[in-house]
């Protein structure tokens, strides 16, 4: 074979090498590796180990803060459930908050992940008629009823089977959970689901410094990034250090409840045996495990 | 349906592209594949949903009459009431008060019927008293509350009504109905809500 060794294919080698290397400099290690990162089910202990430590060095180069980034499964034997007391809630939306500040959600654009429904006693549930933005001096209002919906956490979740890449699944405990780093955003989830109770960062999230919370779970409220959907997780970063989730604790009127369904001692299960329970939208068989229940 | 559909051409059924067809044997393989890549995925899922942490051990549930409560929200210096009261001689006569107007003035709890001394008792003021007579202290005022409202009492037992805190599988806090239901006018107060969701912009 002969040899090229004219002046225009030595340029040519230099300039191609030359751009390798600028493509290749403009993107660090990390960048590589994330982009490289496997679906999180498929990791293995290790794996997970070190994505872990990476995301925290990277929190801590981002915010300025330490986190600490939980990755715990789920435990044998339960399976989460949640009541809400339709004849106590008085739509104050202090449950809104309280879950905006514990699952750093965005405050530019504006995310919630629980919206508070008020609807006129006379028409009982009727979604097209209700309304999220009433504003009155005092809560409750004459002849209203207040239905917060989050995620359903459904048994049989629509938004689940729909994600083409698998980023979107149902955990052993329960819990419907998104893996940020896997998530296309093309949000056919939130098209699936009948509850409006995904949504989408169309912006990079903002959330001040000083109002992170810094104890997070990987698959949940860890900051996230433009171009990805999030939900409702239980507060999987407390839940599984057998914590109350944040909307519970908050709730003044005590109309959140909490627990495991598979266990016939948890209050969820006296709920679900001794008060008229009901739960939304149930002819579309998603089968949810979050249940509203009239306490009175 | 030939009326519909006589002026498309009939390009898939023609000769000359039947001919075409791939042979058997990739057709076999393409969906042998597919079988195995979705075997693939869902045993991949199935191990993913067997790494569990065990099951805990269930949590002492000894406790069953002893609750953690708070310390009962009591105004700023009123208590013990024995402070004043020692020097003051017992009247049980029903009869409007002149005295405790913080109490008098708000009073809404079957108001007609009941006055001070059908929950407190006229001699030891640092108690209260049921209506068999037995003296019970403030931490335990949910048993006083019970004795008319005992359907609320069974389901804040078991955590329905009224607010928890603290562990949902182990230590929870409880909260006394004093603590939400101010005893002289229990009627929960209306709220301020919190600012309503910004309407959805369209562009920034």
């Amino acid at each position: 074979m002969k040899k090229d060794n004219s002046r225009r294919s030595f340029l040519k080698n230099i300039a191609l090498a030359a751009g390798s290397a600028i493509a290749l400099s403009s993107c660090d290690m990390k960048a590589i590796d994330n982009f490289l990162q496997k679906n999180f089910r498929t990791l293995s202990k290790d794996e997970v180990d070190d994505i872990i430590a990476s995301l925290q060095q990277e929190y801590k180069e981002k915010y300025g803060k330490e986190f600490t980034v939980s990755a715990k499964p789920a435990t044998d034997g339960i399976l989460f459930g949640y009541a809400l007391d339709l004849s106590r809630c008085i739509g104050c939306r202090r449950c809104v908050y309280a879950c905006v500040e514990e699952n750093n959600q965005s405050r530019d654009p504006q995310i919630h992940w629980i919206q508070v429904l008020q609807m006129e006693k006379e028409k009982g549930i009727d979604f097209a008629d209700s309304n999220i933005h009433y504003n009155p001096e005092k809560v409750p209002e004459e002849g209203h009823f207040y239905l917060p919906v989050q995620c359903q956490q459904c048994r049989n979740p629509q938004c689940t089977t729909v994600c083409p890449v698998k980023a979107t699944w149902q955990e052993p405990d329960g819990i419907v959970v998104v893996d940020y780093n896997w998530c296309i955003g093309c949000r056919y989830c939130m098209a699936a689901c009948p509850y409006g109770a995904r949504h989408f960062n169309w912006a990079e999230p903002s959330v001040p410094d000083d109002e992170l919370n810094t104890n997070v779970h990987y698959l949940g409220n860890r900051p996230r990034m433009k171009g990805v959907v999030e939900k409702c997780t239980f507060c999987i970063q407390r839940v599984r250090e057998g914590r109350y989730p944040a909307c519970v604790e908050v709730c003044p009127v005590g109309a959140r409840k909490f627990g495991n369904l598979l266990d016939p001692e948890s209050e969820i299960r006296y709920i679900l045996e001794n008060k008229r329970v009901l739960v939304l939208k149930q002819e579309l068989n998603t089968q949810p495990k979050f249940y509203y229940f009239f306490g009175v | 349906m030939n009326l519909i559909y006589n002026h498309i051409p009939d390009r898939c059924c023609s000769p000359q592209r039947k001919q075409k067809s791939p042979h058997p044997l990739l057709l076999r393989s393409i969906f042998l594949i597919i079988v195995l890549v979705i075997a693939a995925c869902h045993t991949r899922e199935k191990r993913y949903n067997q790494h569990v942490l065990p099951a805990e051990a269930p949590t002492s549930p000894e406790q069953t009459e002893e609750f953690a409560v708070e310390a009962p929200p009591f105004t700023e210096g009123i208590f013990p009431c024995s402070d004043c009261h020692n020097e003051l001689e017992p009247n049980p006569t029903r009869r409007e008060l002149d005295w405790h107007e913080e109490v008098t003035s708000i009073f809404d709890h079957d108001k007609e019927n009941r006055w001070c001394l059908d929950c407190h008792d006229l001699n030891n003021r640092d108690s209260l008293r049921l209506a068999s007579g037995k003296l019970l202290s403030f931490e335990e005022s949910y048993k006083l509350c019970g004795q008319c409202h005992g359907e609320k009492l069974r389901d804040w037992r078991v955590g329905v009504h009224g607010k928890r805190t603290g562990q949902w599988n182990g230590q929870k806090h409880y909260l006394l109905c004093v603590h939400c239901h101010n005893p002289h006018a229990p009627k929960f107060e209306p709220l301020t809500p919190e600012p309503p969701p910004l309407p959805q912009k369209i562009s920034k």
